[in-house]
């Protein structure tokens, strides 16, 4: 009973996220909008993090499950992967290392080479 | 033979149980490049190939699994609570830092993969390739990427995250456990993060916080900067 209270309180906020996005017509996934929404909630100790914590958390580690149906439709682009793997990879690479240095340099507060 | 692929059970307990496999696998050999969700990927589409099974029938009979990347969005929205009330005193500076590493993400990926040659519709693809999967496909398919190629880029970034990401922190020189955790949770997602968490419990909060906050960021941005991006660019 307590798994499907929590579970019932997680789809509440993924409804109302879709809700909303559909009603003011934005253009952002409606469950991001919920996991806004949750953050907001539990800021305001609208929800407490007990009162989901459990399944948040079951559904969190087994994430990486729940994309592999979609993943497997790979299968339908490997034209485009074998035409386009040079501009696909040196742009992951290069972007990637690109958003590491940023995030670190920036939010970096102790001094370089201080140790 | 032909009764039971019509129904989800076959495809779905097949995907459940290679899952487990790879998980296996990776465990045993502790290589980034063992990816589970890569590996059972692989397996799958070997399986539906040989198989002659289409996607479409695959995809439908497994929408019990697929459903649930919605609630585990959602869920997300906890270890980010909680992650936030730690760093309460540098919220300001860790947005910032963000902001800029997110935006300066999407834009560089799509300008790279453009002067490279690459498609507009590689490029859409392109776009979230830095942020945990169920959110990049989700904009992926907002601005009129290829879902499942998204996907596919998102782990490989991941990979190669984890592969060289704590060395390129080195490189730079950067010491602050906070600052890598960010970097490499912002840049490579759950995969880089979950590659550092064993050197301490900081990586994994700090990585967690920049995974969730450049999840957020990117949906939040990307569909409004992409389409003068396209402009500019076609």
């Amino acid at each position: 009973m307590k798994q499907i209270k929590q579970l019932s309180a997680i789809l509440m906020f993924w409804l109302a996220g879709e809700l909303i996005v559909k009603l003011a017509g934005l253009s952002i996934p409606g469950s991001i909008l919920g996991m806004l929404l949750l953050v907001i909630s539990l800021q305001l100790k609208i929800i407490k993090p007990k009162q989901i914590e459990e399944v948040a958390h079951f559904l969190i580690d087994n994430m990486a499950l729940f994309f592999i149906p979609a993943g497997v439709g790979l299968m339908c682009y490997f034209d485009i992967i074998k035409q386009e793997w040079l501009p696909i990879l040196l742009s992951m690479i290069f972007s990637t290392l690109i958003v590491m240095a940023v995030v670190a340099f920036l939010s970096n507060s102790k001094k370089q080479d201080h140790e | 033979m032909n009764d039971l692929l019509s129904q989800p059970v076959l495809h779905t307990a097949l995907t459940l149980s290679l899952y487990m496999m790879a998980r296996w696998i990776f465990k045993h050999f502790k290589l980034a490049i063992f990816n589970p969700v890569l590996l059972t990927i692989g397996a799958l589409i070997a399986i539906m190939y040989f198989t002659r099974t289409s996607f479409d029938q695959y995809y439908q009979n497994t929408h019990v699994i697929s459903f649930w990347l919605g609630p585990s969005v959602v869920a997300l929205g906890v270890p980010l609570y909680l992650n936030l009330k730690k760093v309460k005193s540098e919220v300001g500076r860790i947005a910032f830092a963000m902001l800029m590493g997110s935006l300066l993400g999407i834009v560089s990926v799509v300008l790279l993969a453009w002067l490279f040659g690459g498609s507009k519709e590689v490029l859409l693809s392109l776009a979230p390739k830095s942020v945990t999967t169920p959110i990049a496909m989700e904009v992926s398919k907002e601005i009129g990427g290829i879902p499942p190629l998204t996907a596919a880029m998102v782990i490989s970034v991941g990979i190669f995250g984890a592969m060289f990401g704590w060395n390129f922190m080195k490189l730079l020189r950067i010491k602050d456990s906070k600052a890598i955790g960010l970097a490499i949770g912002a840049a490579s997602h759950g995969v880089g993060t979950a590659w550092i968490a064993p050197q301490g419990k900081e990586y994994s909060a700090f990585g967690g916080l920049g995974m969730a906050l450049n999840g957020v960021i990117t949906a939040l941005v990307t569909p409004w900067i992409i389409p003068y991006l396209m402009e500019w660019l076609f």
